[in-house]
């Protein structure tokens, strides 16, 4: 753990934020139910969730830090560093594969110059290789943030790229 | 030969997923129906349909009703299944998109079955548009009052791991919990989410029971065999002309979906091999798709039926190089609970990975086998089963590919 000195600013919810946890602690039997979809909204907050946001989203619950922390670490959709601005996920499963999700992996690293799991330099993408995203009608494919991508081509995933900020 | 669509009848609309064109053909018709009868008749009108659970395990789904206790003093929970994961499948995708009244109309009907006053619908953590699609319909049926007058639908979303969408791995994710499977019994029938009696069903599943009230049980049953009624959405895909989802009576074999439907084998045009159920069904050669794609037709013939995501390989495909990428991915999602399942999905895609890549042992393919069986049925969950299908039908029909990459 972290020392507190050099620990970012302590992440705290604003008030409209923090009603949305209350009202989503309120839908569940057990407020704990809630978590998932508080993480989500400390994620969509913070950017990703330190151990600083696992120990105040731990505090709104009442759990302890190693709960949330157990919590977080078994999702593969919270990141427990800083992505890139822009998130590519493409998937390796196995329709995507016949259809030819190699070479497009291949051509997203080149493109990028990194490999799954990292971020470019100027921070602007992180690149992940990731299982079946359920859209193998349209193989090979991909998630750009919140879109799915679909069908792509060398040349698709090029004109992609470029339209990322 | 493709029976009525019926999940499916308004896809090629725009707006198919607005309350307004879900009503104008024929939505929550059958609700006002089951309004009028007893849980009891609308339980037993789903049992003689013959509808089986369409997420994986092909459960009668009447029958997994009628075991919530009777008489129970506390709450009992619907919860649906909208986790969808198994490689090969997007069914659930189109219907939360293009159709989710049809989703909330049949929850409406089974909540009534099964005396349940809240349902819960856990939505896979990357599927943001149809999240939204569905969220907006729930909206929507709050304000059309079909939600809210003792029935209410928490729309929750998961957060990525494939794990969660078996049953008791996805109740302890809905608890705020990572998500763990639990052993059975108890079944989430007696005890379930949040500690109460909770029915888990499939999208898919929920979907049918607004057609099944409305046309018949034994209409229903008649679209499909003797022991499985209706359509169900098959997810094709791989190496065919027209990959895409094809709702069918589950009568049709597999030679029918894949040229008759499907448009045929693409690549090299000969067919080599099908997984038939989701990438957890065991491999089937081009010699046996002259099977029924039911339950118990894919039963029968050493697969299943799972969640119907068929995936076609032609001859230019390698088998071993296919394995290694399925095997990845149980290695990549057993949650670690078992001892049997983390270490071997692990081992045995680094074995597979060491045969494609010409650096295997003859021996290997025997060890990889006898590890694989080992484990089998010894685990909390079926996600271990799921594993050892491929790996060992891939193996055994089409070991001679896998010894031809062995270096003398
Ligand atoms: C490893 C594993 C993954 C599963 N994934 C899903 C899934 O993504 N969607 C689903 O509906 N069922 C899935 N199932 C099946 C569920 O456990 C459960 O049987 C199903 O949701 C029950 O609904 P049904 O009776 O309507 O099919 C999975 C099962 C296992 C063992
Ligand atoms: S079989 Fe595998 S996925 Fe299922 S509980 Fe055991 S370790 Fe987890
Ligand atoms: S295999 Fe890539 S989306 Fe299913």
């Amino acid at each position: 753990m972290k020392g507190r000195d050099d620990a970012p600013a302590v992440p705290t919810f604003s008030e409209a934020q923090l009603a949305e946890v209350h009202r989503l602690q309120a839908l569940y039997p057990d407020p704990q139910g809630a978590l998932l979809p508080a993480l989500h909204l400390a994620q969509e907050a913070f950017g990703y969730i330190s151990l600083e946001t696992e120990e105040y989203v731990a505090g709104l619950f009442n759990l302890s830090p190693a709960h949330v922390h157990e919590v977080v670490t078994f999702y593969t959709l919270y990141f427990r560093e800083r992505p890139g601005r822009h998130v590519v996920a493409v998937c390796h499963n196995l329709s995507c594969h016949l259809a030819g999700a190699p070479a497009i992996i291949a051509h997203l690293k080149t493109r990028l110059g990194v490999a799954p799991g990292e971020t470019t330099a100027d921070g602007r993408v992180t690149l992940l290789s990731v299982e079946c995203l359920c859209a193998c009608e349209a193989a090979p494919m991909m998630q750009v943030d919140d879109r799915y991508e679909l069908n792509l081509t060398p040349a698709k995933v090029d004109q992609i790229l470029g339209g990322l900020a | 030969m493709s029976a009525e669509a019926i999940l499916t009848r308004n896809f090629a609309r725009s707006d198919s997923h607005t309350l307004g064109v879900y009503r104008e053909t024929g939505g929550y018709q059958a609700w006002a129906k089951a309004q009028a009868m007893e849980p009891t008749a609308i339980l037993e009108e789903v049992k003689r349909s013959n509808l089986r659970g369409l997420g994986g395990a092909g459960f009668p789904t009447g029958t997994k009703w009628s075991f919530i206790p009777k008489n129970h003093p506390g709450p009992v929970y619907l919860v649906i299944n909208a986790d969808e994961g198994e490689p090969g499948t997007f069914k659930d995708r189109y219907l939360l998109e293009r159709d989710p009244h049809a989703l909330i109309e049949g929850m409406l009907i089974a909540a009534r079955a099964i005396r349940s006053a809240t349902g819960f619908v856990y939505i896979r953590g990357e599927y943001v548009e149809p999240w939204r699609r569905f969220a907006a319909a729930v909206r929507e049926a709050y304000e059309a009052r079909y939600l809210g007058n003792g029935f209410d639908i928490v729309v929750h979303r998961g957060a990525g791991a494939y794990i969660c969408g078996e049953e008791t791995g996805l109740i302890s994710s809905l608890e705020g919990k990572k998500g763990w499977p639990k052993l059975k019994p108890p079944f989430p029938a007696i005890k379930g989410a949040f500690g109460a009696p909770t029915i888990v069903n499939n999208v898919e599943t929920i979907c049918q029971v607004p057609h099944v009230i409305n046309r018949g049980a034994e209409w229903f049953a008649g679209l499909g065999t003797k022991t499985q009624g209706g359509t169900r959405m098959y997810s094709v895909s791989g190496r065919v002309a027209r990959p895409a989802v094809y709702e069918t009576s589950v009568s049709i074999t597999l030679r029918q979906l894949i040229y008759d439907l499907a448009g045929g084998v693409t690549g090299n045009g000969k067919l080599k091999a099908v997984v038939p159920g989701g990438s957890s069904a065991a491999i089937l050669t081009a010699d046996e798709i002259d099977v029924t794609m039911d339950v118990d037709g894919l039963r029968n013939a050493g697969t299943m039926a799972g969640s119907a995501g068929v995936i076609v390989m032609d001859e230019t495909v390698s088998i071993p190089e296919a394995l290694m990428v399925v095997a990845r991915f149980y290695a990549h999602e057993s949650c670690g609970q078992c001892t049997p399942c983390r270490e071997s999905t692990g081992w045995i895609y680094k074995m597979t990975r060491r045969i494609v890549e010409r650096r295997g042992r003859k021996e290997d393919l025997d060890t990889i086998l006898d590890v694989a069986k080992r484990g089998a049925g010894t685990t909390i969950c079926a996600f271990y089963d799921g594993a050892v299908g491929p790996y060992i039908s891939y193996i055994e029909k089409f070991r001679g590919e896998f010894e031809a990459l062995v270096p003398k």
